[in-house]
């Protein structure tokens, strides 16, 4: 029988993994928020107010360009709109919750803590299941508690790296590896090299919003490929 | 610009994104296009993304061999697309970076 205790150390220990994963990437962020010239405590507190990697990683590169807040604001509700999912398909598990509870774990719905939490959820019979939402909140914390020490761990790092080594060059290389991840067939391909000849052509456009309008036609090329 | 204000309001736009539909279950339904569409979110940013640095390094376009980073990102890229492995692509493009300026001062 499962108790709060129980789900909530479950729910840590199933998140342990994908902390190794995570953990290079707040240093990563961390070290480069700084070299972009975001001040040490804006660019910490962005992990716990944001706690989205990807949103802050796109932030950060878009401060370093000098972009205006809208752009940011906005690029950043594009960048999150897989969230719409995740909130969708947690929806029925959180029903019957207290607002607290349904507040509480919507912070902590982080890309790492959703996948094991869904697939906790979707593995059981709804019986034995009263306090699952704890299970939610041991990997939402895991993940909060390691995003934001690894985060604290590289801007003190990037403190100490002098600028001749390039370290904002690890920005876009961080994009390149994602990037390679997130081709996962044709469509995909198609929207990735329309987004990126599309950001090429609107480079000269003002306020950076060439990002914003290549993400779009990215989208609406990658629906268009799907559809053939 | 204050960076405090612009992080407030990502903050305010992620959490919004998250909590929307826990509390909205039932009642609204976005249309299937934006369900459709999300999953090209990820190849279509990332590749504006990776771009402009890399092209543009000062602004331009610069497609020459002189542009370093330029040479760097093709091999991280061929790296990436072969390995499919993260911390390798980007160690191995900024370790190619770094020897590219050592030998080409």
């Amino acid at each position: 029988m499962s108790s709060p205790r129980s789900e909530f150390l479950a729910g840590i220990r199933a998140e342990l993994p994908l902390l190794l994963g995570v953990t290079p990437f707040g240093l990563i962020y961390g070290t480069l928020a700084l070299q972009a010239g975001i001040p040490a405590a804006p660019a910490l507190a962005m992990s716990s107010i944001v706690l989205a990697g990807s949103a802050q990683f796109v932030a950060t590169q878009l401060f370093s360009a000098g972009a205006p807040a809208a752009v940011i604001l906005f690029t950043t509700l594009v960048v999150n709109l897989r969230h719409l999912l995740y909130s969708a398909s947690m929806a029925p598990h959180l029903r019957p919750l207290r607002p607290i509870w349904k507040w509480l774990l919507a912070y902590l719905l982080t890309d790492e803590a959703y996948a094991v939490t869904i697939t906790h959820y979707g593995s059981r019979d709804h019986t034995s299941t009263a306090h699952k939402h704890w299970y939610g909140l041991g990997a939402g914390l895991a993940l909060w508690s390691t995003w934001q020490t690894s985060t604290a761990a590289g801007i003190f790092l990037g403190a100490q790296i002098p600028p001749v080594w390039q370290l904002d060059f690890a920005l876009p290389l961080t994009f390149l590896a994602l990037l390679r991840a997130s081709l996962t067939d044709r469509p995909a391909v198609a929207a990735a090299v329309a987004a990126g000849v599309t950001a090429v052509l609107a480079a000269s456009l003002p306020f950076r919003v060439g990002l914003v309008l290549a993400a779009l036609v990215g989208m609406a090329v990658g629906l268009w490929a799907e559809r053939r | 610009m204050t960076p405090w204000l612009v992080i407030g309001g990502m903050g305010v736009i992620t959490f919004a994104t998250r909590l929307s539909l826990i509390l909205l279950a039932g009642r609204v339904t976005l249309p299937a296009i934006v369900w459709r569409a999300m999953r090209f979110v990820a190849p279509a940013v990332l590749a504006a993304l990776v771009v402009s640095p890399i092209l543009q390094p000062a602004g331009t376009l610069d497609l020459s061999a002189g542009n370093e980073r330029l040479l760097a990102a093709t091999l991280a890229g061929i790296v990436a697309w072969r390995a499919n492995n993260a911390l390798l692509t980007i160690g191995l493009g900024m370790a190619a970076l770094w020897i590219l300026q050592w030998v080409r001062p």
